[in-house]
């Protein structure tokens, strides 16, 4: 190819991307991997002629570090409640006020004005759900509504149980499950806690993320996990059931903020107030399968959510739900600590 | 005269010149790839932590404390960090016995490449290096294939009616070695192969000639000769292995730490960054200690044999 095609080739090539991005402006989102639903972002692309870029993190931690580091290019992103707060103290969130926005009246009223964003100056609910036990019920046909599937393993499930190792989750699980407080620092708990933990993890087989394929293949017969995941695991086999521990159980919901060094703050602003819409909310957790806090969303949710155990947690056991909050970093090490001696 | 020197002078300044300018492309990656980076953790490695991951910039020796001491959470007292010297220790165990498992694998069948005519060799030599093309990941969810409850091993074992109920290799220690084996065994294989392949083998044959067995003529002629290609293999084995984090827990069940997710733990949920720093600057000078015992060994026994 000679300098002239060449350069022609080029400047062609940039007209060709310059032209996708003709549309009236562009949104930068960052989400966790496989959360965000592609219909409903058309939908959104269309309505108000935005191009939207979707990129993935796979951890609150991640993406806070990299958002902390700056000039990432993105507009919004989507932190877990007890990171809510960091943002918002590290002044990496602008405050949109969404709790004047025009559809933020479907927001749940549990949900309007949460503790770790009062008066939802902030965010808005993406989605929520909550962490129990996923159980084999083939295998195990006892009563499943607590912890000690995973910290007092029944001997049916002996060898077969998983836990995912989110330290957080597990180490607040161990708490509820010996009866104390979430973020304590009670030594006399803590000791219970780590004893519980390691006398446990012999039963277990594994720790992993990976539960939804291998429930489904029966190389575990029990696991912890999300109820979202275990939503999934029951579409595919009936026999597998979520379980709400008695003991108490966490319960949590990501958010979506629009970042200080956002670009097209307008267009976020816009995606917020769109999110909170019943329909396009419902278009979300069809995609996710998690529940979401806007009211008038379940007559838009698919069939198989709408009465799922998993996604509408049952009467009975709404008053062991407890919102996870973040502890303290002096905690958190001692968290670490016993985290590192269980993995040693 | 004087221009003459004058000339030289200048001559000797262009080529000193043109040397830097020549080497600068190659000392700007050493210093920002290679050697920036790792200043950045050593600095690291002696903050303080922030509250939410990231670090301050504050001096603190405490990162350093806590990789060889830990204050028990219970009673404080102050002990050797028992979880970490047994982290450390499994992790170097699994790259000794990885290394020892491609070497017993691997110098036969560089043998057997080495003595295959000159044409199906290439075929064979192509054929250890295919799974390259692959992602470690890949590889890995391969062998779990393989290997789980209901995979290829124990379904052929139900229907030989070997065994009644699916053995249980994934998520044990056989796991972790079967796929580390099969992951690091080109890095022994290309190396020994390289040195074979250079191997004389009339040497194999006077050695014959001259009444050696058959172990006499591998472990006197073969070996010391093909000897730098074992060692290249195992540090390319060793190393990797050393800080291998994908296969052990996709196919150990992440039940246990390794070294490397020991310090994934510190930048991540336990946001510790200057402990991970650290514990990783503590990794690099065991790996340098372990090579430069090992190189200094091997070169010593040569001696001996020559």
């Amino acid at each position: 190819m000679n300098w002239k095609t060449t350069a022609t080739a080029m400047g062609l090539a940039l007209l060709a991307t310059t032209s996708l991005a003709r549309a009236d402006g562009e949104l930068n989102i960052y989400n966790w991997g496989n959360y965000t639903s592609p219909d409903v972002i058309k939908k959104f692309e269309a309505k108000y002629n935005i191009k939207v870029t979707i990129t993935d993190y796979d951890s609150n931690d991640t993406a806070l570090a990299k958002v902390r580091q700056g000039g990432t290019g993105f507009d919004i992103a989507v932190p877990s409640q007890t990171y809510v707060p960091i943002w918002i103290k590290e002044g990496l969130v602008l405050e949109t006020d969404p709790g004047k926005m025009e559809n933020f009246k479907n927001v749940a009223p549990e949900w309007a004005n949460p503790e770790f964003d009062p008066g939802r100056k902030y965010s808005v609910p993406w989605a929520l759900g909550t962490v129990g036990v996923v159980v084999n019920t083939d295998v195990y046909k006892g009563p499943a509504d607590s912890w000690g599937i995973i910290f007092n393993t029944p001997d049916e499930l002996k060898g077969k149980v998983n836990v995912v190792p989110e330290m957080n989750d597990v180490i607040f699980a161990a708490i509820k499950y010996v009866g104390g407080q979430q973020c304590t620092t009670d030594k006399e708990v803590l000791k219970k806690v780590r004893d519980t933990l390691v006398a446990a993890k012999p039963n277990w087989i594994a720790m992993e993320y990976n539960t939804i394929e291998k429930m489904g293949a029966g190389d575990f017969k029990a696991t912890s996990d999300w109820n979202g995941s275990a939503l999934r695991q029951r579409l595919a086999n009936p026999a597998i059931h979520y379980f709400y521990p008695k003991e108490g159980y966490g319960l949590w919901s990501d958010n979506l903020v629009v970042l200080k060094e956002a670009k097209n703050v307008e267009n976020a602003k816009l995606f917020q107030n769109f999110i909170m819409d019943p329909e396009n909310a419902a278009g979300l957790s069809a995609f996710h399968r998690y529940a979401n806090a806007i009211t008038g969303s379940d007559k838009y949710m698919p069939a198989d959510m709408k009465d799922a155990p998993e996604v509408v947690i049952p009467e009975a056991d709404k008053p062991h739900a407890e919102l996870q909050l973040m502890c303290p970093p002096d905690v958190q090490d001692l968290y670490t600590k016993i985290w590192t001696e269980l993995q040693k | 005269m004087a221009s003459a020197e004058e000339v030289a002078k200048a001559a000797e300044r262009r080529d000193v010149r043109d040397r830097w300018l020549l080497s600068a492309p190659a000392l700007l990656i050493i210093l920002f790839a290679a050697t920036g980076p790792l200043l950045i953790v050593l600095v690291y490695s002696f903050l303080t932590p922030g509250s939410y991951g990231d670090v301050r910039w504050q001096f603190s020796p405490e990162a350093w404390v806590s990789v060889f001491m830990e204050r028990d959470i219970f009673d404080d007292t102050l002990s050797i960090a028992a979880a970490h010297v047994t982290i450390f220790w499994r992790s170097i165990k699994l790259a000794i016995v990885t290394t020892i498992a491609t070497l017993a694998l691997g110098f036969p069948t560089a043998y057997f490449m080495a003595t295959r005519s000159e044409k199906t060799r290439d075929l064979w030599l192509f054929l250890i290096t295919i799974p390259f093309w692959t992602n470690l990941l890949i590889r890995t969810f391969a062998v779990l294939q393989i290997i789980r409850n209901e995979g290829i091993v124990n379904a052929i074992l139900l229907k030989l009616g070997i065994v009644s109920a699916p053995i249980q290799i994934l998520y044990t220690d056989t796991a972790i070695l079967i796929g580390m084996a099969y992951v690091y065994l080109p890095l022994m294989v290309l190396p020994i192969y390289a040195s074979m392949e250079k191997l004389d083998f009339r040497l194999v044959e006077a050695g014959y000639d001259l009444y050696a067995t058959r172990f006499k003529v591998l472990r006197r002629i073969i070996f010391p000769l093909v000897k730098p290609g074992v060692i290249a293999g195992s540090i390319l084995v060793f190393i990797p292995a050393l800080g291998a984090y994908v296969t052990p827990s996709v196919l150990g069940g992440g039940k246990n730490m390794m070294l490397s997710n020991l310090i994934e733990l510190q930048f991540g949920q336990g946001r510790n960054w200057p402990l991970g720093s650290a514990l990783s600057i503590a990794v690099m000078v065991i790996v340098m200690v372990a090579l430069l015992a090992y190189v200094r060994n091997a070169g010593r026994s040569e001696v001996r044999h020559g």
